[in-house]
């Protein structure tokens, strides 16, 4: 490629020398492209075509693989392509092809070059053109250049037919009104005799297809043929994809291609064809047994073969056919589970997803134990996929699957183990969620939660801090069940939390807030309560979560000090002699003094009871203030608030505790009354009830008369700033300095939390029926009252009793649940009823995109309506013009209504252009007129077919009629139909 | 078909195709297209490039999937939709590496790297706006040599041009 004889040609670079240039300056690369480049654009301005030529080649080098700027070269490009000679074409029509793209302004000036190599006599100027006019295409290049592709479409040369075939794709792409002029010829090609041109041809029809399969129902016959006789795989496979998409539309069709696509299967020795039989099969033929059969029986040879690309697609074939046939699944579980260990991460993935697909109630927790063992063993990628995928089925529908929620969550738990865990934010919101979903769990959570918290090498791992922090709040939430209330509030205050990041150290100051809360309030009423027989022992299981989710705070804290209340007994009759076995983590905390003295073992296995004495209650609080009282200098505020407001409740009660000698603590001390004031008011406050609550539940609040919103609203920001925290989250309890306050704060909080979401209620409304006792007992009470106090008033009420509260807040929800109901169903309502109209689907199709509308509308009108249209090759300006000027009215027909989703536009449409083409062909008009609504009847034909059945006499006359007065080619397509498909 | 890749194994590009507009918002800012495509070719490299030997030739990638097949030290890639049958692509891979190998007689990534136009032109006779055009071997070759052959006589014909302007210019 040694440059011509000008002087600056002379010492041109040529390409070679370039890419040698460039692998040798591999270090300062940019340098010497920068370089290069300059000395390009001097080169492009040439007059020397030689010499631009070399400057565009080189340029289209560094464009493809360095990604340069090459804007400036686009003009010499197009000067370039109007070189006589065959080798700067080439050169240019590649740089154009590599850097041009629909925006670049040069475009406008190739237009003539392209038309002129279009019409050249050089086959390969013309396919020169074609391949770079299929990469550059735009609406302008499209729209002047559809007459000279129509020509071509017919041309005699089997090399430029074909190449114009697979340009006219993108020309049909851009300018949708080309399908009216070359669809026919297009349609003429599938009857080549030349393979290349019918796998040409076919591959167009498998792009259009799969954008809008309707339109293209009327070839099928054509296609079918393609699939009975030809013995080109390449083809068969396009045609089978043709009729993946065709298929589901027809079911007679479908009926008619299960054969020829079983006797390939059987035939074929083509992996990529039996592969595309398959998924033909399972994707768009699922309904037919007998091939879904084989197909399985033939992805089963996929598995079992070494080949690791046969392996992961027949999973991806299993993984298509699962929802319909769950026993193509099963029957190769044992391969399936085996894959989870494959060496390649993506079929892996793949038996993943299968594995998840199958699962069911009955073998969820053995396909988790085997999920989870894999998870432990493999990488951490593929093992965070594993927990990710376990985590989204089993909450699935709100736990749909899940029947033993104490399993489920020590599996969380264990997940939370499994070292490489990043989910944590996905358990967290499940540990809570469940939490308050189901009670009956809460036990076990606790548990679960416990353990997890005093794990300390836990806290290393910052993927866990969200799990710790979901466990912190749960145990603080539900320390009632918590069977050593001291060893809690030692992991949530071990000095390792510094570990975390300031929002759970809030959470877990918050939960510490809780459990200190409910061991005072023992310890106080504990000794309240004078020693008395009460034989009553409530013991956890039955006592507990029976009565206090039904009845709420009152109730629970009721029950708290009952339980205290037999604790107490014990504590006080046999007390301080026994240290039973049982204490063993208490001693840890407490050095040993007096302490803890649980009750005799015999009753502490019974009972769980919490047994505190004064020694263990001052050791806590020594123990809370040595841990929050630096935190009370933090710079976190959530951190520095929630620790003053834990030390804050101290000094308040400390006091007294201290003070109260130890003989009094057997009688009733009237001193202690203001503290346990304070416990059994903040007791109170914490012990109620927390519910699932919808994002929007706060919206389904009725407005109660006389309440003016807007008043009130500012009222209360101003009594109570922080009130509108998002209420289930896991630290917005509210954390009153004052319990004055806290009675209105606790109300409104209340008020938001308690009501259910109408979502789930509707989703376990049946799953309730089945595990009724594992969840919320529906809020809904038998109290049907009318009104209830507003707002303001009941802050104001709130104090007076609790209880009272608890029944309005079962009236609030009672009442915001109605009209929840209601709109529940009238939402929905009017889209559904849509969808059950006979257009809805295509609707559907259509509304997305209005090209691909434009598309098929044109071919349908092609297809079923342009008998109108005298021979369109002779008359080929004239139709051009005329198809011009229709297609845009017709886009300014269908994209209003596109727009607005209206029905049957493609119907509309037609009618529409009846009526320009009655006037241009004034012959036909009269006859066209009356039967346009007739081919509209007829372009959703496949539909009414379905429909009603009864209307095929109708079709078959309609058809004959048409064919009758159609054109050669409708003849030639028609008449195919109707034997087809009746 | 979206795209044909040739990546090196040092993660080197050495042939792009696109076939579809892939930033269709974008096309305007061509320096952002440039970014965007940088982005797409390293995102694969890394992916590809990552898995060993034995695995299977697909990946999936955003909503695509990507087809690879290692010929030597060279990736031969392309992107494809989630429902184009993954094993005709391979096929079609390997009959490119055929073709070009036939073509530059027992090819190596040298050979695609100095005649990277030649690389081109080769796969415009294959595939024409990402679909398979030519699946018989013989035909593109001979339409390939046809073009060279075009190529050649042009050359001499100018060859003789420039020399009579030598000599003219002497």
């Amino acid at each position: 490629m040694t440059g011509p004889s000008l002087m600056d040609s002379l010492f041109q670079r040529t390409l070679e020398d370039l890419i040698k240039g460039l692998r040798l300056h591999l270090v300062h690369e940019s340098t010497f492209i920068s370089k290069s480049l300059d000395e390009i654009r001097r080169e492009v301005r040439s007059p020397d075509l030689d010499t631009k030529a070399a400057a565009v080649q080189k340029v289209t080098y560094l464009r493809s693989l360095h990604g340069v700027d090459d804007s400036f070269a686009a003009f010499p490009a197009v000067e370039l392509a109007a070189s006589p000679r065959f080798r700067h074409k080439q050169i240019a029509y590649l740089a154009a092809s590599v850097s041009f793209h629909s925006a670049t302004a040069v475009l406008l000036l190739l237009t003539n070059q392209l038309r002129k190599d279009l019409n050249s006599s050089n086959e390969f100027e013309v396919s020169l053109a074609l391949q770079c006019l299929s990469v550059v295409c735009n609406l302008d290049l499209a729209r002047d250049l559809t007459p000279e592709i129509f020509t071509l479409l017919s041309s005699s040369k089997q090399l430029i037919r074909k190449k114009a075939i697979a340009t006219i794709l993108r020309v049909f792409g851009e300018y949708p009104d080309a399908v009216r002029v070359c669809f026919k010829r297009l349609v003429e090609n599938v009857e080549s005799s030349d393979p290349q041109t019918v796998s040409a041809v076919v591959s167009v029809f498998c792009e259009l297809a799969s954008r809008e399969p309707n339109s293209y129902l009327p070839l099928a016959p054509e296609f079918y043929r393609v699939l009975v006789d030809s013995r080109n795989n390449w083809v068969l496979i396009k045609v089978l994809k043709i009729f993946a998409n065709l298929a589901p539309l027809e079911p007679r069709l479908a009926k008619r291609i299960i054969e020829p696509i079983g006797e390939h299967m059987r035939r074929t020795g083509a992996k990529s064809l039996m592969f595309e039989c398959i998924r033909t099969i399972v994707t768009s033929l699922s309904d037919y047994d007998s091939a879904v059969r084989l197909a399985v029986a033939k992805v089963q040879e996929f598995l079992v073969d070494d080949d690791p690309n046969l392996k992961y697609l027949g999973l991806q074939a299993l993984s298509i056919v699962v929802p319909k046939h769950s026993w193509a699944v099963v029957e190769n579980k044992e391969f399936v589970i085996k894959s989870l260990s494959d060496t390649d991460p993506n079929i892996k993935l793949e038996a993943l997803r299968l594995v998840m697909a199958m699962v069911s109630e009955d073998d969820l927790s053995e396909i988790c134990r085997v999920l989870l063992n894999y998870a432990l063993k493999s990488d951490p990628e593929f093992c965070n996929e594993i927990l990710g995928s376990v985590l989204a089925t089993c909450s699935r529908n709100v736990y749909e699957i899940i029947i033993d929620f104490d399993w489920y969550v020590s599996v969380l738990g264990e997940m939370t183990r499994i070292p490489h865990c990043q989910k944590g934010e996905e358990i967290e919101s499940q540990l809570i969620d469940i939490g308050m979903r189901v009670k009956d769990v809460r036990p076990e959570l606790v548990h679960v939660g416990r353990d997890l918290l005093i794990d300390p090498a836990l806290l290393g791992n910052p993927f866990l801090h969200r799990v710790l922090s979901a466990a912190a709040w749960v145990s603080g939430e539900y320390v009632k069940f918590s069977k050593n209330p001291i060893e809690l509030m030692e992991a949530l205050l071990q000095p390792r939390t510094g570990l975390l990041p300031s929002s759970i150290r809030a959470v877990y100051i918050q939960s510490a807030f809780k459990v200190l809360t409910f061991c005072l309030h023992s310890y106080l009423f504990a000794k309240e309560a004078v020693a008395s027989s009460s034989s009553c022992a409530y013991d956890l299981e039955s006592g507990a979560s029976d009565s206090i989710p039904e009845k709420g705070c009152p109730e629970g804290s009721n029950l708290a000090t009952s339980e205290a209340l037999a604790s107490s007994e014990q504590n006080e009759d046999f007390n301080r002699s026994f240290l039973c076995q049982s204490v063993e983590d208490n001693c840890t905390e407490n050095d040993g003094d007096t302490l803890v003295a649980p009750g005799p073992s015999s009753s502490s296995a019974s009972l769980n009871k919490l047994q505190f004495t004064r020694g263990s209650i001052i050791n806590l609080l020594d123990l809370i203030k040595t841990a929050l009282g630096p935190l009370a200098g933090s710079h976190e505020v959530e951190v520095q608030e929630r620790a003053w407001n834990v030390l804050g409740l101290i000094k308040l009660v400390e006091q007294e505790i201290q003070d109260t000698p130890m003989q009094n603590e057997g009688k009733f001390v009237m001193e202690e009354l203001k503290a346990s004031e304070i416990m059994k008011l903040m007791h109170d406050a914490f012990f109620g009830e927390l519910g699932p609550v919808s994002k929007s539940a706060q919206e389904r609040v009725p407005i109660p008369d006389g309440l003016m919103l807007k008043e009130n609203l500012n009222d209360l920001e101003t009594v109570c700033g922080d009130v509108q925290l998002p209420s289930t989250c896991s630290f917005s309890l509210g954390k009153p300095h004052f319990e004055e306050s806290s009675g209105s704060l606790f109300d409104f909080q209340k008020k938001e939390e308690l009501e259910p979401s109408s979502e789930s209620t509707s989703m376990l409304a049946e799953h309730r029926k089945r595990h009724g006792l594992y969840y919320l007992p529906s809020e809904i009470k038998e109290t049907t009252s009318s009104d209830y106090p507003p707002a303001n008033e009941s802050k104001l009420a709130i104090s007076v009793s609790v209880s009272d509260d608890v029944d309005y807040l079962v009236k609030l929800t009672e009442q915001s649940l109605v009209p929840k109901k209601k709109s529940n169903q009238t939402k929905p309502r009017p889209i559904v009823v849509k969808l059950d109209e006979r257009d809805g689907v295509r609707i559907a199709a259509n509304k997305p995109e209005s090209k691909n509308d434009l598309i098929s509308g044109a071919v349908r009108e092609v297809l079923l309506g342009n008998e109108g249209i005298p021979t369109s090759s002779q008359g080929k300006h004239f139709d051009k013009l005329s198809s011009k000027t229709r297609g845009k009215e017709k886009i300014a027909i269908v994209q209003p209504l596109g727009s607005t989703g209206l029905l049957a536009n493609a119907g509309n449409s037609e009618l529409a252009n009846s009526s320009p083409r009655r006037s241009k062909h004034v012959s036909h008009g009269k006859e066209k007129k009356p039967r346009s609504p007739r081919n509209n009847a007829e372009g959703c034909e496949e539909r009414s077919y379905r429909d009603k059945k009864k209307g095929d006499h109708r079709h078959v006359k309609n058809k004959a009629r048409q064919s009758a007065d159609g054109g050669v080619n409708v003849v030639a397509q028609t008449p195919v139909i109707p034997d087809f498909l009746l | 078909i979206h795209f044909v890749l040739l990546i090196s194994r040092q993660g080197k590009v050495r042939l792009t195709k696109w076939y579809s507009p892939y930033t269709q918002k974008e096309r305007t800012k061509i320096m952002v297209m440039n970014a965007q495509l940088a982005q797409v070719i390293r995102e694969l490299s890394g992916l590809i490039l990552a898995r060993g030997p034995k695995l299977c030739n697909f990946v999936e990638w955003r909503d695509l999937k990507v087809v690879y097949r290692r010929y030597a030290s060279l990736y031969f890639c392309m992107c494809i939709s989630q429902d184009d049958n993954e094993l005709e692509i391979l096929e079609v891979i390997h009959y490119y590496v055929e073709i070009l190998d036939r073509y530059f007689g027992s090819v190596c990534e040298l050979d695609l790297i100095f005649n990277f136009h030649k690389a081109y032109y080769i796969l415009d006779e294959l595939l024409i706006a990402g679909e398979l055009q030519e699946s018989s071997k013989k035909t593109v070759a001979r339409l390939i040599a046809a073009q060279d052959s075009l190529i050649e006589t042009a050359k001499e014909q100018s060859g003789s041009i420039s020399n009579m302007i030598v000599q003219a210019t002497k």
